[in-house]
């Protein structure tokens, strides 16, 4: 039970800098995700946290003690790795148990404090057997029991579920949310899955070559992402981006895409007074696009027309690759859709959720 | 079960050709030509040394197990037992250690310099033992001893480096070390480069300082490699010919002799052919139960 700060910190690996200059505070009991590419520097990061890598410059705080010195097992943290690290030699119990042994605990509060970690889990058959004896998801959760056992105040994980297949990472996911609600403790947790990112943080810390992009809440970075690579990397499928220009009518502001015009809600027109006649990338999500068919509303200029290049169905909703001009639009309509590729379609666009930014420093241009 | 003929009746075309194209006869006439060898270099070499220990001097008459008898009851046979016994121990003990030790140091290096100490530290390895042991008997022959004139500049006392008894044997095994620490080294570095650095990552964590991370990983990490190594040496150290045969040729009285240096002292130089294969043959029971215990190890390893 910790707050985790970190101030400035940087990390150069020879002429490599994996991490610039990263500032951030962990509030107690929080489920923070580090969410971005491969080779942004997540997991560097976590590792100074944990102690396996050393910072070349600031400072990292757990629970206000300046813990840039201290040695791993002074920190009072636990960590789940992604290939597990499980000690193949010893049983599930014995891999539980040797962080309090090494610790010298007495024998009958190691036995109990095993007992109860794998009662949380539902390994207790388990016990006796080797790591190499069990599934992937059943190692998963010992690597989970090996560090609750600790009781740390603070968990790291570096993409556990990424060795998983897709329908466990669904169920351990929900566990996972479950054992932080139970545990109520500081939970720093690593991922490129911006699905997991999503369900399970409190917070998202959203990096990109080294640098943070964005803090927030999963609402927060899903609705007002601060820059076009966070609108990108957060949602699925990914935002479209068109290239537009912002035009002043009598009848309001008009972005023009070429060979389609959207009309911008008054709303949001009035907060752009002076970006009129500017270069933009408007950015919908494909939840935003709707069939005309099925669409609830259709404002003046919220039309437009192409054709169906790609019909996705997954059963509770269709995706429709849509080309119109220049542009390839996914959209996610309604499942009853009658569109066929290669066939005329009319899409609706849910106005009132564009994002506009702007083309030379990809910036988000606030709106709301 | 069928028989292979059915097996091969039932084909359309019963053609030979045929069957030396089908898969199922194909592994087997993958290991033939080792197979041969086996018979020819393993096989028929320790039958016909069975019946040659069975036969007089001369090699003219049938004795039984004669020359096994009157074997057990010399005295030098037993010290040359102890020898081989002592020697083997000493010289494994010591080569796996150290070996153990220098992949450790080597691990830690940095990899540009683990490189070069790699390709080092092989050297006694890959020269050919009996050329290096000569090299080693220049260094501890009497009357040009490199280490007797290094005692004599630090200002001790030269020391008979093959002829008395306790020195011989020092040199003999001190020599054996040199030659057998490289393939504890190089298997041991192989073995610690195969553990995930997770895994000391996780010990960290869990608390483990340098020993007990040594104690609790890399250890029992290694164990199965350890163990088979260890056996293996085992069976080439305790054949052991060249060093001895070049450094002391088992003297002084025996005290260095072993059971491949005494075959032969018997076998050629004392023209017994016959009681020279006895010797040899006695060797058979302890190669084979570390080779029985190789074996269970690999099997074990594989499950
Ligand atoms: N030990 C190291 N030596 C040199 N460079 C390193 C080292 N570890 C990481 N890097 C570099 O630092 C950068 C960040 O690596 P890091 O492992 O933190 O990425 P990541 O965000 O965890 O990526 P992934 O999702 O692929 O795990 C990368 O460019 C990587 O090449
Ligand atoms: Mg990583």
């Amino acid at each position: 039970m910790a707050k985790v700060i970190l101030e400035n910190v940087s990390k150069n690996f020879g002429r490599v800098q994996a991490v610039k200059n990263f500032s951030l505070e962990v509030d107690d009991q929080e489920f923070l995700v580090l969410l971005g590419p491969s080779g942004c520097g997540k997991s560097t990061t976590l590792r100074m946290i944990a102690g396996l890598e050393e910072v070349t410059e600031g400072k990292i705080y757990i629970g206000d003690i300046l813990v840039n010195d201290l040695p791993p097992r002074d920190r009072d943290i636990a960590m789940v790795f992604q290939d597990y690290a499980l000690y193949p030699h010893m049983t599930v119990y014995q891999n539980m148990a040797f962080g309090l042994k090494l610790r010298k605990r007495p024998k009958e509060e190691i036995d109990r404090r095993v007992r109860e970690a794998a009662e949380i889990l539902g390994i207790q058959e388990l016990l006796t057997r080797k790591p190499r004896e069990l599934s992937g998801g059943q190692r998963q959760r010992v690597a989970v029991g090996r560090a609750i056992v600790r009781q740390p105040s603070v968990f790291l994980f570096d993409e556990p579920l990424s060795n998983l297949d897709a329908k466990l990472r669904v169920q351990m996911r929900a566990e996972l949310s479950k054992l932080h609600n139970q545990l109520r403790t500081t939970i720093i947790y690593v991922t490129h899955d911006q699905v997991e990112a999503m369900t399970m943080g409190t917070k998202i810390v959203i990096m990109k070559d080294g640098e943070i992009q964005q803090v927030g809440s999963p609402m927060e970075v899903y609705n007002y992402p601060v820059n076009v690579f966070v609108a990108g990397f957060i949602g699925s499928p990914a935002m479209n981006f068109i290239p537009a220009t912002l035009v002043q009518l009598e009848d309001g502001v008009w972005l023009d895409a070429g060979n389609f015009q959207l009309l911008l809600p008054p709303s949001k027109a009035e907060r752009l007074q002076d970006l009129k006649e500017r270069r933009v990338l408007c950015g919908i999500r494909p939840e935003h696009i709707q069939d005309k068919a099925f669409a609830s509303k259709r404002p003046k200029g919220s039309t437009i027309e192409g054709i169906v290049e790609v019909v996705e169905p997954l059963g509770s909703e269709v995706f429709l690759s849509v080309r119109s001009g220049g542009h390839t639009l996914t959209a996610r309509v309604d499942p009853q859709t009658r569109a066929k590729p290669n066939e005329k379609i009319e899409l609706v666009l849910d106005t009132d959720r564009i994002h506009l930014f702007e083309q030379e420093t990809q910036r988000r241009i606030n709106t709301e | 079960m069928r028989s292979i003929a059915s097996v091969v009746n039932r084909k359309s075309s019963p053609s030979f050709l045929k069957i030396l194209r089908s898969r199922r006869y194909a592994a087997y006439w993958m290991v033939l030509p080792l197979f041969i060898l086996i018979v020819g270099l393993v096989v028929y070499p320790f039958c016909y040394s069975l019946y040659l220990s069975m036969l007089n001097k001369s090699e003219t008459k049938w004795v039984g197990l004669k020359n096994f008898g009157r074997l057990l009851g010399y005295g030098t046979f037993w010290l040359v037992v102890g020898n081989s016994f002592r020697f083997t121990l000493i010289a494994v003990f010591f080569k796996a250690t150290l070996g153990l030790a220098l992949a450790l140091i080597l691990n830690n290096l940095p990899l540009a310099g683990q490189r070069l100490w790699r390709g080092v530290s092989m050297i006694p390895w890959v020269m050919p033992l009996a050329l290096s042991s000569l090299g080693w008997w220049w260094v501890f022959e009497p009357t040009h001893s490199a280490i007797n004139w290094v005692l004599v500049q630090l200002g001790g006392t030269p020391k008979p480096w093959l002829s008395d008894p306790f020195w011989a044997r020092v040199s003999t095994i001190v020599t054996n070390i040199w030659f057998g620490t490289p393939f504890f080294m190089i298997m041991y570095l192989a073995g610690l480069k195969s553990i995930p650095e997770s895994l000391y990552e996780a010990a960290q964590i869990d608390g483990a300082g340098a020993v007990q991370r040594f104690r609790y990983v890399t250890l029992p990490m290694l164990s199965r490699l350890i163990a088979i190594t260890v056996m293996f040496s085992t069976i080439v150290t305790f054949a052991n010919f060249d060093i001895v045969r070049i450094l002391t040729r088992g003297g002084p009285r025996y005290t260095t002799h072993l059971f491949g240096t005494y075959a032969f002292n018997i076998g050629i130089e004392a023209g017994h052919l016959p009681r020279g294969a006895a010797v040899a043959l006695f060797m058979f029971p302890v190669l084979g139960l570390a080779a029985f215990f190789i074996l269970r190890n690999i099997a074990r390893g594989e499950e």
